[in-house]
């Protein structure tokens, strides 16, 4: 709880108050957030994952995704990751499973128009919980009104810290002068044995991101999509995977930017898949669910917005022992509108119970203990 | 080694004389407090070790363990040394053996700790040759003998689970004293609660193991400064 809440509100929280001015005083570059115990994060591109993870993705860590083996849906996470850092004017380095890694740049989604983003921005300052509840009203049942709350707070944060993550509309492609502007590097990993190869670019690419502490310095990412799929030229050399992944760590610790790997762990063999959640520093898993899962739409609240599960695994940690235990680890993935992607914690649907509340008590229990079957 | 740390469960449990300790951790619930723990505790009392550190840099090793109130600065010179792995394991175990001989002139007579975070990118940076990386674990075992030198070794339990690579998890607990197994809770996560440890000791040459406890089981709660050490429900 005191891990997640303080997460919710790093650098505006009461404990480091202390450095507030400091951040402000010190050219911190754009897209760049300092936080506790030395920390500076950039943007993972989705302002929920970004509070979920207490600030966003560490700089100096590596992030893991473990894929869904039936869905794209890591694609999702990572090319909102690789737009927040296009938008910034942070430098880039893509490599993919692919002949044209440069084409995937064109599948990436643009920042929400302005006037989208102020109707949104008006309803939730506005007409406060009220409003957003007219219309889900009839699903929510009174017990989840403590959600609302945190909602709220984290709309007026959102407002303050657009410049920092921005929503993305998934249904518009990033603006080519943007694409075009930028120090973007494309890798492909298909052909030949290019492990050495994307070894050799994300060092140079690395080298021009030395290390600053006081987060003033521009910072760099790295995406590398499905870092072990069969296409991939070096496919089945486990050792050299891991020892990319090592020395990749290495490289980035050491410097001012954050990786980001997707990877299909069911081609793995579970040791190896071991191996590499150990190398991870954040660690996270995507699951889609089925279309048509009955009972899992009886369970959870807006399950026909929902596209797949988010499991927070491991949470990366600077100059701390203590892991970050997170309130929930499970979240759901959902589209609003179609367009923007969203994080929230699962809600069990409400008991359509008929009988009296004593019955409705014991029914929310068993449905609670069901829930945290898919919690874990 | 009683006298630092305060009593707690864990020093307790492993007693006094163990050579070798192997500490195993997972994915869920990381070992390497641990690990810092016995590095505070060999540093102590005029203590010298070395730091094989494969897993973070030295400035994390550092920044974590001043915390807990040891500066690790301050001993660097004395042979807490971190850095990258030699691409071979005879250079590295020569690089050991002269800073143990370092530590061993003059009136510095103390115990020497060597510390391995982790065995398993021991075995990364060997190219996946388990052979190589156990030569050289027996190599460094010589070390107790021959050195008054103990040894504590991480190592990620979960990835030896399958059967095809048992071998190196398996070394290690046949030539460990004690060993330290990090789990989670079955029960999921908790804030109060980081896991359970079990802490095995098979000191078989000390006249008080007749009393002592072999298997011990109790919580564990990490804490910046150190970590927490309860029995199951003793403690909220």
């Amino acid at each position: 709880m005191a891990a997640a809440a303080g997460g919710q509100t790093v650098g505006r929280s009461s404990f480091s108050r202390a450095a507030a001015p400091h951040v402000a005083s010190s050219s911190t570059a754009a897209g760049v957030k300092l936080g506790p115990n030395g920390a500076a994060f950039v943007s993972s591109g989705i302002p929920d994952l970004d509070r979920i993870l207490g600030g966003g993705f560490l700089i100096g860590s590596v992030v893991m995704i473990m894929e869904d083996s039936d869905a794209p849906h890591h694609l999702l996470l990572l090319r909102n990751f690789m737009a927040q850092g296009v938008v910034h004017k942070q430098p880039l380095l893509f490599a993919g499973p692919m002949k044209e890694p440069r084409l995937f740049l064109g599948t990436l989604p643009a920042v929400a128009s302005s006037k989208e983003d102020g109707r949104q921005r008006g309803m939730g300052a506005g007409t406060s919980s009220d409003g957003r509840t007219s219309d889900e009203a009839l699903r929510i049942a009174w017990q989840y009104k403590k959600y609302f709350g945190e909602e709220k707070t984290s709309h007026a944060e959102h407002r303050d810290k657009q410049e920092f993550s921005s929503d993305f509309d998934l249904r518009k492609p990033l603006e080519r002068h943007l694409l075009n502007a930028q120090n973007i590097e494309c890798v492909s990993t298909q052909e030949g044995d290019t492990l050495g190869v994307l070894q050799d670019r994300c060092s140079t690419f690395l080298s021009k991101l030395p290390r600053k502490d006081g987060g003033n310095a521009h910072a760099g990412r790295i995406a590398i999509q499905s870092l072990c799929a069969p296409q991939c030229g070096y496919f089945e050399k486990d050792w050299d995977m891991v020892s990319f992944i090592r020395s990749l760590k290495a490289m980035v610790r050491a410097s001012n930017a954050v990786a980001v790997i997707t990877f299909p762990n069911t081609v793995l063999s579970s040791s190896f898949c071991k191996r590499w959640q150990h190398l991870a520093d954040t660690l996270l898993s995507i699951k889609a669910i089925p279309d048509e899962d009955k009972e899992l739409a009886k369970l959870l609240t807006g399950y026909q917005d929902m596209v797949g599960f988010l499991h927070v695994h491991k949470v990366a940690q600077t100059n701390s022992q203590v892991p970050v235990i997170l309130e929930a680890s499970t979240f759901s993935l959902k589209l609003r509108k179609r367009r923007s992607l969203v994080l929230e914690r699962l809600n069990q649907a409400p008991v359509d119970g008929s009988g009296g509340p004593s019955l409705d008590a014991s029914g929310s229990c068993s449905s609670s203990s069901q829930g945290s079957q898919l919690d874990f | 080694m009683e006298e630092y740390g305060g009593g707690d469960l864990l020093s307790e449990a492993m007693g006094s004389g163990a050579r070798v300790v192997v500490v195993e951790d997972r994915v869920e619930a990381p070992g390497a407090f641990a690990l810092h723990l016995l590095l505070k505790r060999a540093l102590a009392g005029g203590g010298a070790a070395a730091l094989l550190a494969l897993a973070q840099p030295f400035s994390h090793y550092d920044r974590v363990l001043r915390k807990m109130g040891c500066n690790l600065s301050l001993h660097r010179k004395s042979g807490a040394k971190g850095g990258a792995i030699s691409d071979s394991f005879v250079r590295l175990y020569g690089d050991i053996q002269r800073a143990i001989d370092a530590s061993r002139t003059g009136d510095n007579t103390g115990r020497f700790t060597l510390m391995i975070d982790d065995v398993s990118l021991l075995e990364v940076a060997a190219g996946g040759s388990v052979d190589d990386v156990l030569d050289f674990l027996h190599y460094c075992v010589t070390l107790t003998s021959e050195m008054n030198c103990s040894l504590v070794f991480l190592i990620h339990e979960d990835i030896y689970s399958s059967e095809e690579g048992v071998g190196v998890l398996l070394h290690l607990r046949y030539i460990a004293d004690l060993v330290i197994r990090a789990a989670p809770l079955s029960t999921g996560l908790a804030a109060d609660v980081h896991g359970q440890l079990s802490v095995v000791n098979k000191c078989t040459f000390r006249e008080q193991r007749l009393k002592a406890q072999r298997i011990w089981n109790f919580h564990f709660r990490v804490k910046e400064n150190g970590a927490d050490f309860f029995y199951p429900g003793s403690r909220y």
